[in-house]
């Protein structure tokens, strides 16, 4: 009987929690997009004249195919992170594109056509420095991959190794860069710094040195940095401090010959270092003989090597930047001019004679609230008149990618800097015009009776007005085929829908460049770029005012930090229009420590922001007269606590009433042993809806609600896998009073800790079985509240009751956070990012320290599931369905105005927003809700109760006559 | 485990002081006290406090703590009564909310450590003064270490822990402390309990094998249901089949 109750419970709770997406739900409140990163390498697919493919390796360790026309992806592959997979080279020869990979680990080929592997080869140990394809007698079947120590010659069509050869000298000459004209020949370039320059020559077929040649280079350090090959086989290299050009024929000269720039009539730009770039169309063939020299910012040179004389045969001044590309038999130089502060124009000249290409002038805007142009990649092909026509992929500092078609038409942009979110804030959209003015009315002083009924009335007719408006426009697109119906989103019809769905995504980049997005749509309503943001800077958002308060603009504060200086700025804007707001940062010359922002408002309604320094003294933000009198009256209360993991050391801080402050309480974690990975607080919009949970017996056992707890992580320096440990401290922020302390022994990182109500998740891997689980703990205050009114700090003497259970997870996770609703009433879910891509919403029923081990009758009318050690996976958990999201770092939650209705967004290279129901959508009809059952239904009730008591009249009229 | 074992040894050493508080206390007499030093062979460490009208840190030994170092390391305190001018300092302070603030050394209690001791720091903590006076000196003191024995944290309470704003009156009531000394080690988190849950599924599998009655299958339980439905079922389609023929039957005529 037990059995069968236990069965039917679980299949109650399986039921309560199926949330799959049915069919026709796909892409309806979700949508994804798929990232490459910062591009490294690119290469136009050029072996087919129609063919409308771009490669691009990215820092992310991504490869991928993008659509020249739309900019979508045709396919990608995802790599490792870190050095592992790291893109060293990306070489491309007709449908095939081979990819050295973590530092020569790995030598891959795919096809491009459908981005399927061809073949995959591991090299032999040995860091990379160079590969290049060689070709001979008109046709490239090989490969060359220069190490350190090692050349290897692999061919093309199935990677195999045709011959591996010992670098003589390799313990004293730096090789650095490999080179292949074409004539059977493969070249190895090193250096010895500031000394010579060594060559040595390779037979194509078997790998003998034909020859070795050390040639007096005391001005080279590094080859790929200042030299290139042209023409046939000449060595040409530049030097800023000679102020010199270098060309050594590699097949003939022992010397170098130097032609010093002066004689070309050419300076170099002060402090700049200059740069050649030379141009192999084809590997089977010697590269161009004109090369592009840069001598300064903005200063590009197009020079050729013409029987041993260099001559100049267009110098670009300005140009930002210049590029080769070819076309058929034809190679042309495109150059990026500027034109003015908002616009570049692009040419195209002849490399051959330098000569500018009529009617092909492009227009390249720049972007006010981007980055400056970095890279300019060039897809040049033949028109049907034999002219050059070209499109142009720029890439930006803000990592942005534009593709542009003559005369300067935008086909697409990617915001590839989207690929490395670091934070984010989901603001609430401003109300409607209409609304806001209603709204407006209540903010305003009150000036009399006559004119506040006046105002009441005008607003009043501006919404009657908006609705008739409104129901006309539904009249007229009811008339229209569904297709044709635009929902134009632009930043200014944007206005909060009826159950607030509809936020602004407030996103931050590792870039530096800010983003809004609408949630509903993904579309990019805003960018901002912030330059000059240093590579480890810190970043945290906050929200200083809501959209709330009507007419004060909202308000975000960013705040970048220079992790290694610890100076940091501040950004303030508007998150719906992503503008530089009016009020003006403060400067901060100290190094800043923490950040908090108070619950106190000024007068304009923008929550303070308090800032402490490294002398701890505090500065607040805005800094009104307003402000400094409430800090001062409140000063007493305001607690903050500092953690220094590198001391271990916790300490905890009382703001003064003249902005100085003291220290109150010190925790030393001593670093012998352990260090401090993770401290997590509560989120301060969180809401708890029940103070306690009921029993089996009807009586209550309350929760521990401390919003100053913060749960402290800490790893053992001891990595044994018997010694290993991880330790939990629970400690009040304000006190420092430690609630908990906890060890998990034989237990080892990364740990993932969500902090919310009464319980902590944690999830550790455990070196004793080898796998992953999770860990709850949940705080009680017992069976009695201490004070129910309100919850202090100071004032809580008794230390709540302490549960913990734990649990198998079969996966490892990447990333975890736990919903929230907008009153907590809903159950609340974990979110799990997975490292496969998937995105688990695991009810917090599952981990559950009070689940009974023997199940009794009071557990089972609690609802409790009985404990199995085991959580299993559901494939209907799974929010994000097929929809995977790669290499997932973060998980966003915010409430929406549904109470049951969360809003997820899921940040890694991908981006994927949602919306998910943890308690099902108990306050929302269904989609195929029968409104026409019900009010005819409601109809027929009531002409039927009309006609009976018409009935019922004549009936009693009829009976008093009788 | 450890938290027995030190509330153990607090029983050990002290007597009930107040007899409206149900709580253990540890005394401050001084014959205690010096009974405890003999009994003792660990570490004794200062305990001080600071109580200053400008909220100051000005620390002033308050007593002395006497760690029994080791595998299971347990506290005890000695401690002074307060002056007449600490206590009319600590009022004043109370007056004013001023804070009342704790430190002890950041000490081992590992064995191999134990016979020398240099200050590296202090642990320190507070409470309100005015709960400290509210209270009549009535102060839990925990000392947390970590797994290693090392002190981390130490934290004090006052119960009852709320400033109502009364007014003591007798000086006798803040003359001696009555502090509740405690030593907590970290807990063992539970791993996965896969023991027990498979001895709970054996037992299950056991029983349902004693059982053969409750073994029955689906159809061996329900064939009284299922045999009638399924010859009806035969029934309707046999007649259906029937008429569908009749009816092919009547087209192709």
């Amino acid at each position: 009987m037990a059995k069968l109750i236990l069965l039917l419970l679980n299949w109650i709770f399986l039921c309560c929690n199926v949330a799959a997406v049915f069919e026709d739900q796909v892409g309806k409140f979700d949508w994804r997009q798929q990232y490459v990163g910062k591009v490294r390498f690119s290469h136009f697919d050029s072996h087919m004249q129609s063919s409308k493919k771009v490669l691009l390796a990215s820092e992310s360790n991504v490869f991928a195919a993008l659509n020249t026309r739309t900019g979508e992806l045709f396919w990608r592959h995802v790599d490792k992170t870190g050095p592992e997979g790291n893109i060293d080279a990306l070489l491309q020869h007709g449908q095939d594109a081979v990819l050295v990979i973590g530092n020569g680990h790995l030598l891959r080929s795919w096809d491009i056509g459908v981005g399927g592997m061809n073949w995959e080869m591991v090299l032999d140990p040995g860091s990379f420095r160079s590969a290049c394809l060689v070709g001979h007698q008109g046709a490239v079947k090989h490969l060359a991959v220069l190490k350190k120590t090692v050349i290897s010659l692999h061919y093309l069509s199935n990677g195999h190794q045709k011959w591996v050869e010992n670098l003589p000298e390799s313990e004293t000459v730096d090789f650095q860069a490999v080179y292949s004209g074409g004539n059977g020949e493969v070249y190895a370039l090193g250096v010895v710094p500031n000394s010579h320059l060594a060559i040595v020559v390779y037979s194509l077929e078997d790998g003998e040195i034909t020859k070795q040649v050390s040639v007096e280079a005391p001005w080279l350090s590094s080859i790929p940095a200042s030299c290139s090959v042209i023409s046939r086989g000449l060595l040409t290299c530049v030097d800023s401090t000679t102020m010199s050009l270098y060309t050594l024929d590699l097949h003939l000269q022992l010397e170098m010959t130097q032609i010093p720039l002066q004689t070309l009539g050419l300076d170099v730009d002060p402090g700049f270092r200059p740069s050649l770039v030379s141009h192999q169309p084809n590997p089977a063939h010697p590269p161009l003989s004109e090369f592009l020299l840069q001598l300064g910012p903005e200063h590009h040179l197009l020079l050729q090597h013409n029987d041993g004389q260099i001559v100049t045969l267009r110098d670009y001044k300005p140009a930002l930047l210049a590029s080769f590309a070819t076309a058929g038999e034809k190679t042309v130089v495109a150059v990026m001019a500027p034109k003015n502060k908002t616009a570049c124009s692009i040419n195209l000249f002849s490399a051959e004679t330098g000569r500018r290409l009529l009617e092909t002038t492009l227009i390249f805007t720049v972007d006010p609230n981007g980055g400056k142009p970095e890279k300019l990649h060039v897809q040049a092909f033949l028109k049907k008149d034999d002219s050059v026509g070209y499109r142009v992929m720029v890439q930006t500092e803000d990592h942005t990618l534009t593709f542009i078609q003559q005369p300067g038409r935008v086909m697409w942009t990617r915001e590839e800097a989207l690929s490395d979110v670091v934070t984010m804030e989901m603001v609430d959209l401003p109300l409607t015009g209409a609304q806001a003015e209603l709204e407006g009315e209540f903010g305003k002083k009150a000036d009399g009776l006559m004119s506040m009924v006046m105002k009441r009335l005008s607003s009043q007719l501006i919404m009657l007005q908006a609705w008739i408006a409104h129901l006309w426009k539904l009249f007229y697109d009811a008339r229209k085929p569904r297709s044709q119906v635009k929902n134009d989103v632009s930043i200014e019809n944007l206005s909060r829908d009826e159950f607030n769905l509809q936020k602004m995504m407030v996103l931050v980049t590792a870039s530096g460049k800010l983003f809004g997005i609408d949630s509903k749509t993904g579309d990019i309503l805003w960018k901002h770029y912030l330059e000059n943001i240093p590579l480890n800077a810190a970043f945290k958002l906050m929200v200083q005012r809501t959209t709330a308060h009507f007419p004060h603009p909202p308000q975000c504060t960013l705040l970048i930090k220079d992790k290694d200086t610890g100076l940091a700025t501040l950004h303030v804007f508007n998150p719906i229009f992503g503008r530089r707001s009016q009020v003006t940062p403060p400067a901060l010359p100290q190094p800043i420590l923490q950040s908090l922002l108070l619950p106190l408002m000024d007068q304009d309604y923008a929550k303070v922001l308090l800032l402490v320094d490294d002398q701890y003294k505090v500065s607040a933000f805005p800094s009104t007269k307003n402000v400094l009198q409430q800090l001062q009256e409140t000063a007493s209360s305001i607690f903050f606590y500092l953690a220094d993991s590198g001391q271990g050391r916790l300490s905890g801080y009382r703001l003064r009433t003249d902005l100085s402050t003291e220290q109150v309480w010190e925790v030393v974690i001593p670093t012998e042993t352990q260090k401090i990975v993770s401290i997590k607080g509560k989120r301060s919009n969180e809401h708890v809806h029940s103070q306690g949970r009921v029993m089996g017996d009807r009586s209550v056992l309350y929760k521990y609600l401390n919003p100053n707890l913060l749960a402290v992580v800490t790893e053992s320096t001891d990595l044994h896998q018997e010694r290993s440990f991880i330790g939990i401290l629970l400690i009040d922020g304000v006190t420092g009073r430690i609630i908990h302390e906890a060890v998990q022994r034989k237990a080892r990182g990364p740990v993932h800790v969500v902090h919310s109500e009464n319980w902590v998740v944690y999830e550790y891997w455990s070196t004793k079985s080898r796998r992953n689980e999770f860990s709850v703990i949940e705080l009680y205050e017992g069976m009695d509240l201490y004070n129910s009114t309100v919850f202090s700090s100071l004032d809580r003497p008794h230390a709540p009751q302490v549960l913990q259970q734990s649990y198998i997870f079969p996966s490892s996770i990447s990333t975890m956070e736990a919903t929230l609703t907008e009153k907590g009433i809903t159950s609340r879910h974990l979110l799990v990012g997975l490292p496969s891509g998937g995105i688990l919403s695991l009810p917090k029923m599952f981990l559950d320290p009070r689940r009974p081990e023997v199940i009794s009758e009071q557990s089972r009318e609690e609802n409790l599931i009985p404990y199995a050690p085991e959580l299993i996976i559901r494939t209907e958990w799974f929010i994000n369905y097929n929809q995977t999201v790669s290499r997932v770092r973060g998980i966003y939650t915010a409430p929406s105005g549904l109470e049951s209705t969360c809003l997820v967004v899921a940040y890694g290279l991908d981006i994927y927003h949602t919306r998910v129901y943890p308690s099902k959508q108990f306050d929302v009809l269904k989609d195929d809700y029968d409104y026409m059952l019900i009010s005819s239904v409601l109809f027929a009730l009531f002409f039927a109760t009309m006609i009976s008591k018409r009935l019922a009249e004549v009936k009693l009229l009829n009976r008093a006559w009788r | 485990m450890a938290r027995d074992l030190s509330f153990r040894v607090a029983v050990l050493f002290s007597f009930l002081f107040f007899g409206f508080i149900n709580f253990v206390c540890c005394n401050n007499e001084r014959r205690v006290g010096d009974a405890l030093e003999t009994d003792f062979s660990g570490l004794s460490v200062p305990l001080e406090h600071s109580f200053e009208l400008d909220d100051t840190a000005k620390f002033v030994v308050r007593g002395t703590l006497l760690l029994k170092t080791g595998r299971e390391p347990s506290v005890a305190l000695s401690q002074n009564p307060l002056s007449e001018e600490d206590r009319v300092k600590l009022k004043e302070v109370a007056e004013v909310d001023g804070l009342y603030r704790i430190r002890v050394p950041r000490v081992s209690l590992q064995a191999d450590r134990q016979t020398e001791w240099q200050v590296d720091g202090y642990l320190t903590a507070f409470v309100r003064a005015c709960a400290m006076v509210e209270s009549h000196l009535s102060d839990v003191i925990t000392l947390h270490t970590d797994v290693s024995g090392y002190l981390i944290g130490v934290s004090i309470v006052t119960i009852p822990g709320a400033c109502r704003g009364t007014k003591v009156e007798d000086e006798v009531d803040l003359e001696v402390f009555n502090t509740t000394l405690s030593i907590m080690a970290p807990v063992n988190a539970p791993g996965p309990e896969t023991s027990l849950f498979l001895e709970r599924m054996e037992q299950e599998t056991e029983k349902k094998g004693k059982n053969p009655q409750e073994q029955k299958s689906f159809f061996a339980k329900y064939w009284m249901y299922i045999v009638p439905l399924v010859l009806f079922l035969m029934m309707s389609g046999a007649q259906d089949q029937s008429g569908g023929g009749a009816s092919g039957r009547a087209a192709a005529a």
